[in-house]
């Protein structure tokens, strides 16, 4: 009873977490020119307000589950589809993930944009999408699940190609957009196989639906390889990775914001959300393992070669995903979620670290041409180097429990699995250092006058760097192992969404605290090998990478992305293009046309013939006036 | 030699009359060029509808036929008084009554 | 019962008017037909017992209007323009459409019915009493009306036929 109480009492902060941006949005859109600068204000205030009123539910929930509707949205015969939210313990992690990162990017874009005439529009923009991913994540059936989805590739789109007067960004906002509708496609086809299955889409509905099925159903392998395939799309993996890497067209915080933290983990979410359906088809898992595991070393060789600071950390990115992918694979929810939170906090600081060094920079993002930062930049120095020993996994940083946790799940699985996601991880570590070290140290390669323009950002960008650092420092505490501790506090948090997935899971061996130590010193020592070797060739020797007409080989592919995109374009872009060609001649010209000017035709004609009548004389007029009459009145009487 | 006997056979009568001078008032209306002369075809297609009304009135053996008239009368004068007006001012800018010559309105 | 020779005489003396009115060449022998289609219907009128309607129709159409028209006619000279007459379609199409008219109006009137009035035959109505009731009683919104309508009447008369302030 006092559970019930306090539940509605949480009904009216819920419904205001979504009010808040939406409000901002339409604000900002209305009368942003007139609010100037103090519209980057009301939209950091907005999504200060929802992440306020998630903490209050956060503290009022206790293992407990907000499902309400909204209103009947779909009434179509047996179908039933309503707008109606649930927050249980998974939601309320992304929703404070979602809402305080967000907030902290807020913060950080008013004095990253400050200068952009496009300044109210950055910020109405922003809003929406925070919007759209609350009700992606709030959402209590894939219907609403799925007006999020979309709703976030649009504001993606938007805010890639935001400084939409370079055409080169244009393209990258449609490349993003057009490859997320790829695995939309897969995603709608889940949708419709499940209301042709189940008769609903509600997520509490399914679940307990799903009690009738057995393991390894065919209709439940195909809806999850469908789903699967949505996620792909979205969170970049392969083969749908390649948006991620050129939408770093768009301004930094954007990246920060939605290729590292919130919109690329909508596919985990969502597979997260659906896990009692995905443990049901251990066949979908194992896929969905394999191209996590290949996504990571794919991703992290690309990253070893690449020169542009952003496309370094969008690489960074894919890997990770992949990471998080293949934990989903091995049946790992938790540990996965706990990767999705620790990596939204290093990588949201690392894209910022290097939106302020760009900044610095006056513009540059060659890595090339940076080095010795360190000196000019402090601030902006420390929160970047603990952001790299987070991702490359080292002791006590909130990388090292979330990786260390999955390669532990690994080795229990398969031996093979484990040592490919080692080498992954052995990989990042080498290429996060060596744009550390390339950056930071070393002496300044750039002209004279970006020297001269090297200065410390503001503190509204500093600031949400500090946080953000605080939170990779100790952020990985919420995942202690068995071996340091006896709570793992995410598991146990988010025990309740997962219970049911982890009765199917087969409990391999667990490991003994001995094989746990060992996997922790082996990892460590794995990180610190590449660290080294990092070190010794950028500080030590000091190579500088070599321009893209030097290489040969190998390396030659690597630089070039294994030429992926070209594969892309002369595969599928190109056919498209001549088939639109052809139905331009044959369609649009000859039917389409053809149609369009006989009407036209036909209304010149008719006007041509009735003009004749406005002869211009009274007594013509009068003739006719009384025919009419006449032979109105003369159908009058014959009817 | 009183109509009003018989009233319905001579209201048929009446109805044949005023039909005949109705359809020559409109044949007037439709033949002449001249603006003046259409105007008096006019009022004589009034007149053939009062006709009408009156005989009817008197077939009712009410007065309000007759009430009627008089106010069709009333509007017939005004619409005069101000037809030939206008038709002076026509003759005073173009020179002509003939309506004809009122053809600037042509495709 | 067979209309009386005074009906005939009337109604051939007003049909014949009337075609003069419509074909004769001259505007001043249109106007004088149509005095005379004037007076045989006020003649219609008396034989119909509305003895008032009659010599208030003699008065305004025969006295006044019909001196306007004249008044114009002389005034703007028309006895000199006489209309050639030669034959063209235009008034062949404008006889056979009114005749057409003639026998569409008398074919609809004839297949609708007619009320029949059970009343006895009312002598009383007609004079000068019995309008003048029903003006002032029944129909008085209308009567007032009218004298604004006259006055709007003779405002456009006088502004349209104004000369122009040189």
């Amino acid at each position: 009873m006092d559970n019930t109480m306090n539940l509605l009492n949480l009904i009216t902060p819920s419904m205001m977490i979504p009010i808040f941006p939406l409000l901002g949005f339409l604000i900002l859109s209305f009368l942003g020119k007139r609010l100037g600068a103090f519209s980057g204000w009301v939209a950091s205030m907005a999504i200060l307000g929802s992440f306020l009123c998630s903490l209050n539910i956060f503290l009022g929930l206790d293992g407990q589950q907000l499902n309400y509707t909204i209103f009947k949205w779909i009434s179509a015969g047996d179908l039933q589809i309503e707008f109606g939210f649930l927050i249980d313990h998974l939601s309320i992690i992304m929703l404070l993930v979602v809402t305080g990162i967000g907030f902290l990017i807020h913060l950080y874009s008013m004095g990253y944009m400050h200068h952009d005439e496009g300044f109210t529009r950055f910020f109405s923009y922003l809003n929406l999408f925070i919007f759209f991913m609350l009700l992606l994540v709030m959402g209590n059936n894939y219907a609403v699940m799925f007006i999020g989805w979309e709703g976030v590739g649009l504001c993606s789109y938007l805010l890639i190609g935001f400084w939409f007067k370079n055409q080169a960004y244009n393209n990258a906002a449609k490349k993003a957009f057009i490859m997320n509708r790829i695995g939309d496609l897969g995603f709608l086809i889940g949708i419709f196989a499940l209301v042709f299955h189940f008769g609903t889409l509600d997520f509490m509905d399914i679940q307990n639906q799903l009690v009738s099925f057995e393991s390894n159903a065919p209709v439940l392998i195909f809806i999850t390889l469908m789903l699967f395939i949505g996620a792909t799309g979205k969170s970049a993996q392969l083969p749908l990775y390649t948006w991620l890497p050129d939408a770093m067209a768009g301004p930094t915080p954007v990246s920060a914001l939605i290729h590292a933290a919130t919109m690329v983990t909508a596919g985990i979410y969502m597979i997260c959300r659906s896990n009692l359906l995905f443990a049901l088809a251990p066949f979908t898992l194992h896929i969905i393992l394999i191209v996590g595991i290949a996504t990571s070393l794919f991703a992290a060789i690309i990253g070893i070669k690449q020169n542009d600071i952003k496309k370094i950390l969008a690489y960074s990115t894919v890997s990770q995903l992949g990471l998080m992918f293949a934990a989903i694979g091995l049946g790992a929810f938790e540990s996965s979620m706990l990767h999705v939170m620790t990596h939204a906090f290093f990588k949201a600081l690392l894209f910022l670290g290097a939106g302020s060094v760009i900044h610095a920079m006056g513009g540059e993002q060659d890595i090339r041409k940076m080095g010795g930062l360190n000196k000019s930049i402090k601030l902006t120095f420390v929160t970047f180097l603990i952001a790299t020993l987070a991702i490359s996994g080292i002791f006590p940083f909130a990388g090292f429990f979330s990786k260390d946790e999955i390669l532990a799940k690994a080795f229990e699985h398969n031996l093979l699995v484990w040592a490919l996601l080692s080498i992954s991880s052995m990989i990042t570590a080498f290429y996060m250092f060596r744009l550390l070290f390339l950056v930071f140290y070393g002496e300044f390669r750039g002209t004279e006058e970006q020297y001269k323009h090297l200065h410390e950002s503001p503190i509204s960008m500093t600031l949400p760097l500090m946080v953000l650092a605080v939170l990779s420092a100790f952020g990985g505490f919420l995942g202690l192992p068995a071996v340091l501790s006896s709570t793992h506090q995410l598991s146990e948090f988010l025990s309740p969404v997962f219970m049911a997935s982890k009765s199917l899971k087969v409990e391999a061996h667990a490991l003994t605290h001995e094989q746990e130590w060992l996997l922790m010193g082996i990892a460590t020592l794995a990180a610190l090998v590449s660290i080294y070797y990092a070190f010794h060739l950028y500080m030590k020797k000091k190579v500088i990478p070599e321009n893209e007409e030097a290489l040969s080989g190998l390396s030659k592919w690597v630089a070039n992305k294994f030429y992926v995109d070209e594969f892309y374009h002369k595969v599928i872009v190109n056919p498209m293009l001549i088939l639109s060609d052809l139905l331009l001649v044959l369609i649009d010209k000859l039917v389409i046309d053809l149609l369009v000017n006989l009407t036209a035709l036909i209304v010149d004609s008719t006007g041509r013939i009735y003009r004749l009548i406005q002869t211009g004389s009274t007594g013509f007029y009068l003739i006719a006036m009384v025919l009419s009459m006449v032979i109105v009145m003369f159908i009058q009487i014959i009817l | 030699m009183n109509p009003i006997t018989n009233p319905e056979s001579t209201t048929n009568w009446y109805l044949f009359l005023s039909c005949l001078l109705f359809s020559i008032g409109v044949m007037g209306v439709l033949f002449r060029r001249n603006a003046l002369i259409i105007l008096m075809c006019i009022e004589l297609m009034l007149n053939a509808v009062n006709l009408l009304l009156v005989s009817y009135s008197a077939y009712a053996g009410n007065t309000d036929g007759q009430t009627f008239v008089f106010f069709i009368m009333v509007v017939a004068a005004a619409e005069v008084a101000v037809g030939l007006a206008l038709m002076v001012s026509i003759y005073r800018n173009i020179g002509s009554i003939d309506i004809q010559s009122l053809n600037k309105l042509k495709w | 019962m067979e209309p009386s020779i005074l009906f005939y005489l009337l109604s051939a003396m007003s049909v014949i008017s009337a075609l003069f009115v419509v074909f004769s060449r001259s505007p001043i022998y249109s106007v004088l037909s149509l005095i005379v289609c004037f007076f045989t219907i006020a003649g219609h009128y008396i034989m119909l017992n509305a003895q008032f309607l009659a010599i208030i129709h003699i008065i305004v159409y025969a006295g006044a209007i019909m001196v306007l028209m004249l008044f114009t006619v002389m005034l703007l000279n028309l006895n000199e323009d006489v209309s050639v007459h030669k034959f063209n379609i235009t008034k062949l199409i404008a006889v056979i459409t009114g005749g057409l008219l003639f026998l569409v109006i008398l074919a609809s009137v004839k297949s609708s019915t007619l009320l029949t009035y059970q009343a006895p035959p009312n002598l009383n109505i007609g004079n000068a009493q019995d309008i003048g009731m029903k003006l002032f009683t029944d129909y008085l919104l209308p009567f007032e009306i009218s004298s604004v309508l006259f006055v709007s009447a003779m405002i456009s008369a006088v502004l349209l036929a104004k000369k122009e302030v040189k």
